[in-house]
């Protein structure tokens, strides 16, 4: 293992392709990676949102008319994963991650930048691999939780190319989080002290250390699955004398974790994007990291909320739902911090702040119907019904995907130099937003009604809902419209935007747009307060805003 | 507000470029083995759930003999103290004397695989047998695929520290330390695998 960074490096990078072009080489810029990032999983958003699509038009009709069940497992599975895996994981952390963090630490790169290279060159090829499962005797369909025994004894060349991918895409988040540990940790400009960092890196402190404790987790039990289908053991194999609730903890032992490795970064970037565009200091520093690491610890040991149908002894139901209603309160804390920033603030109505409102609307909604679903009682009626897949959509759509839309809007300027249309983007928000609460919030209602998740084919007496439902579906297909006319004609022929075109005070915005090739011209700038809005030196900005 | 100015501190890192990244690329190496013990943790925990709760069925065969795994373990732990004179030769600057230890400390880890390969051969279960068989060869051959690796970046190694030409020196010892901290990390997982696996 030689990972050695010395001169020879930055002479690489000065050898590099500019423009366009270096987003298509091994770069081992940060911002050229994290770019890299955030448009391949773009690009699988749109795979995994086509096949979202499906899934809503095969559910305007009680029967399964529009493709075979197998199909639709096929699909359901394929579109779990890809959404996970390759859109949200790696645009939240991989992407934003590797754009700001080393700005945010006054480096000027990543600690590693070699194995943030392979970090990413894992992901197109491992993606590429899920996707072509389709053509082999049918892609995965146990569902992107892959239980045994429906892992074991569904159709099993689809099964093992989705655990190889996983284990791939899971050996890059791996890296990731390491190289992110080690940046935030290890690579500070001297003089910057933790608690003065920008909340994104506490957000990814607290994500990465997620990572590296529990992913692994995952890869191990992948590995004991993938020996259950390929050499014929029998660890989660009950036909065999194994055990397939150890599966489910092991598994769940990861994706808990996996929610706030989703999630978390985004608190951190809305923390981010709230003070620049109300003009005030982000309410509350100190709670808010305490929250992110509270969320932390307590997010090792949920995980057996999702197993209360699972013959969990009542002990163990005891201790788990008083876990997870706890998780609440520093969650709630930090809610109550954003809304204390937006109060009194003047507010500029732009795309990035409402999506980032959007956000917080969504995932109050979500968190509530969360503590709803941590009461055993509740959770029992309501288990594998469409309730649990709202729910679940009000936090990562409604939620992550939101604040990467608007960390897209916000930091689009900085990437390119260019500012986007805001009527393009209002419009957008406004499609989402509406599209989103219609496809999701019907949903509720038909799983408290009973119906279940995953199944091709329904009662009829839930036709109407579930079209209003497909309705919204569609417009949320139809948002992402605008949003891609923005983007090109925005890097196209977009107004020059300046180096900081909000005024804001956090250190990627103190270089130019887009920023050169060693973040800096000169030394990283040493920014000890990235929230100091409304202090003297800045109240002429202030007079000049609406 | 911002400061612009601490060029001192910033160029004193660059001009020790060498030794500044040395740190943290074993603070790293640390945290990769963090992630890697997790997985382990991940098939212990397996391990002692299927032992708690799934009662080995009637006529299946699982017993280990304690005298093949108890060399093993004597094994492994001897090959972690001749890996640590390793690295204090190199310190006194005896490129040779490192090397020797070296190649000790991977024959060592060779007679340890072929030990683990004799004991696959000479047990009465095989691996799709039962549940803890199956467990059985998961975790000890995992460990054994770390034990595989290691030994080879220490031959690796003991290429690099050949007194004329080789890269490691006393002056830059990391990949040395490197390969040493993960082999005694596969040492320690030993232990923990040889109680929890023989001896509970």
């Amino acid at each position: 293992m030689t990972i050695s960074i010395d001169s020879k490096d930055s002479n690489d990078k000065s050898l590099q392709p500019k423009g366009w072009l270096r987003y298509f080489s091994f770069s081992l810029d940060h911002k050229v990676i994290g770019i890299q990032y955030l448009v391949c999983g773009f690009l699988f958003y749109l795979i995994g949102g086509t096949l979202a699509s499906a899934i809503r038009i095969e559910l305007a009709s009680p029967i399964s008319d529009f493709m075979p069940r197998d199909v639709y497992n096929q699909v359901l599975t394929l579109h779990g994963t890809i959404m996970i895996f390759l859109w949200i994981v790696p645009v939240v952390n991989g992407a934003f991650g590797n754009y700001l963090i080393p700005f945010y630490v006054g480096a000027r790169d990543m600690a590693f930048p070699r194995l943030n290279a392979v970090a990413f060159w894992l992901i197109p090829p491992s993606g590429l691999m899920l996707v072509a499962s389709y053509f082999v005797e049918g892609a995965a369909q146990a569902g992107w939780t892959a239980y045994p025994p429906l892992s074991i004894t569904t159709p099993q060349s689809g099964q093992i190319i989705w655990i190889m991918s996983v284990l791939l895409l899971g050996g890059s988040s791996i890296f990731g989080g390491i190289n992110f540990i080690a940046t935030i940790i290890k690579l500070r400009r001297p003089g910057l002290k933790l608690m003065q960092l920008p909340m994104y890196c506490w957000a990814m402190l607290g994500t990465s250390l997620l990572v590296v404790l529990s992913t692994p987790v995952l890869a191990g039990t992948l590995i004991l699955l993938s020996f259950d289908i390929v050499a014929h053991t029998g660890f989660f194999n009950p036909v065999l004398g194994g055990n397939v609730v150890v599966y489910q903890h092991l598994f769940w032992f990861y994706s808990h974790p996996a929610v706030y490795i989703m999630v978390l970064p985004a608190f951190g970037l809305v923390s981010e994007i709230l003070p620049v565009h109300s003009r005030k200091p982000l309410f509350g520093y100190t709670t808010m990291v305490f929250s992110i690491m509270g969320i932390v610890v307590l997010g090792l040991v949920v995980w057996a909320h999702h197993m209360f149908t699972s013959g969990t002894p009542p002990w163990m139901r005891l201790f788990f739902t008083i876990a997870t209603a706890f998780i609440a309160v520093p969650t709630g804390i930090k809610f109550f911090n954003w809304v204390a920033t937006l109060w009194g603030g003047k507010i500029s109505i732009n795309s990035a702040i409402l999506f980032s409102c959007g956000f917080i609307v969504n995932f109050v909604f979500g968190g509530i119907t969360g503590v709803a679903l941590a009461q055993v009682p509740f959770d029992i009626h309501v288990h594998d019904t469409y309730f649990v897949v709202a729910h679940f959509h009000y936090i990562v759509y409604g939620g992550t995907v939101f604040i990467i839309f608007s960390s897209i809007y916000h930091w689009f300027p900085k990437v390119t130099g260019k500012l986007m249309s805001e009527k393009l983007g209002i419009l957008h928000f406004a499609i989402t937003f509406i599209g989103f609460n219609l496809c999701f919030a019907p949903q509720h209602w038909l799983g408290l009604n009973g119906m279940p998740r995953r199944v091709a084919e329904y009662d009829p007496q839930f036709q109407f809902v579930n079209q209003i439902s497909s309705v919204g579906a569609l417009l949320m297909a139809i948002s992402t419209i605008p949003f891609l006319v923005n983007i090109f004609l925005s890097i196209k022929e977009g107004k020059d935007s300046g180096s900081n075109p909000w005024n804001a005070l956090t250190p990627e915005w103190l270089t130019s747009s887009p920023p050169p090739v060693e973040n800096w011209e000169g030394d990283p700038p040493l920014v000890e307060e990235p929230y100091g809005y409304g202090k003297p030196i800045f109240q002429e900005d202030l007079s000049k805003k609406p | 507000m911002t400061t612009l100015d601490s060029s001192k501190e910033i160029n004193k890192n660059d001009s020790d470029v060498s030794e500044h990244h040395e740190d943290f690329r074993m603070f790293g190496l640390i945290t990769f083995l963090i992630a890697d013990g997790m997985t382990f943790a991940g098939f212990f925990a397996a391990y002692l759930t299927y032992k708690a709760v799934n009662p080995l069925p009637d006529g299946a065969i699982y017993e280990l003999e304690l005298p093949i795994p108890t060399l093993n373990t004597i094994l492994l732990l001897v090959s972690s103290a001749t890996f640590h004179k390793a690295g204090k030769a190199l310190l006194k600057n005896k490129n040779s004397d490192t090397q020797k230890w070296l190649i000790v400390t991977a024959l060592l880890g060779i007679t340890f695989l072929i030990c683990q390969l004799f004991e696959y051969f000479n047990l009465p279960f095989g691996l799709t047998d039962n549940l803890f068989a199956s467990t059985f060869y998961a975790l000890t051959g995992f460990h054994g695929l770390h034990v595989t690796l290691g030994t080879l970046m220490i031959l690796i190694i003991s290429w690099q520290t050949r007194p004329k030409g080789g890269r490691i020196t006393y002056q830059n010892m990391f990949p040395l330390e490197a390969v040493e901290l993960y082999w005694h990390f596969v040492d320690g997982i030993w232990v923990i695998l040889f109680i929890i696996l023989y001896l509970l």
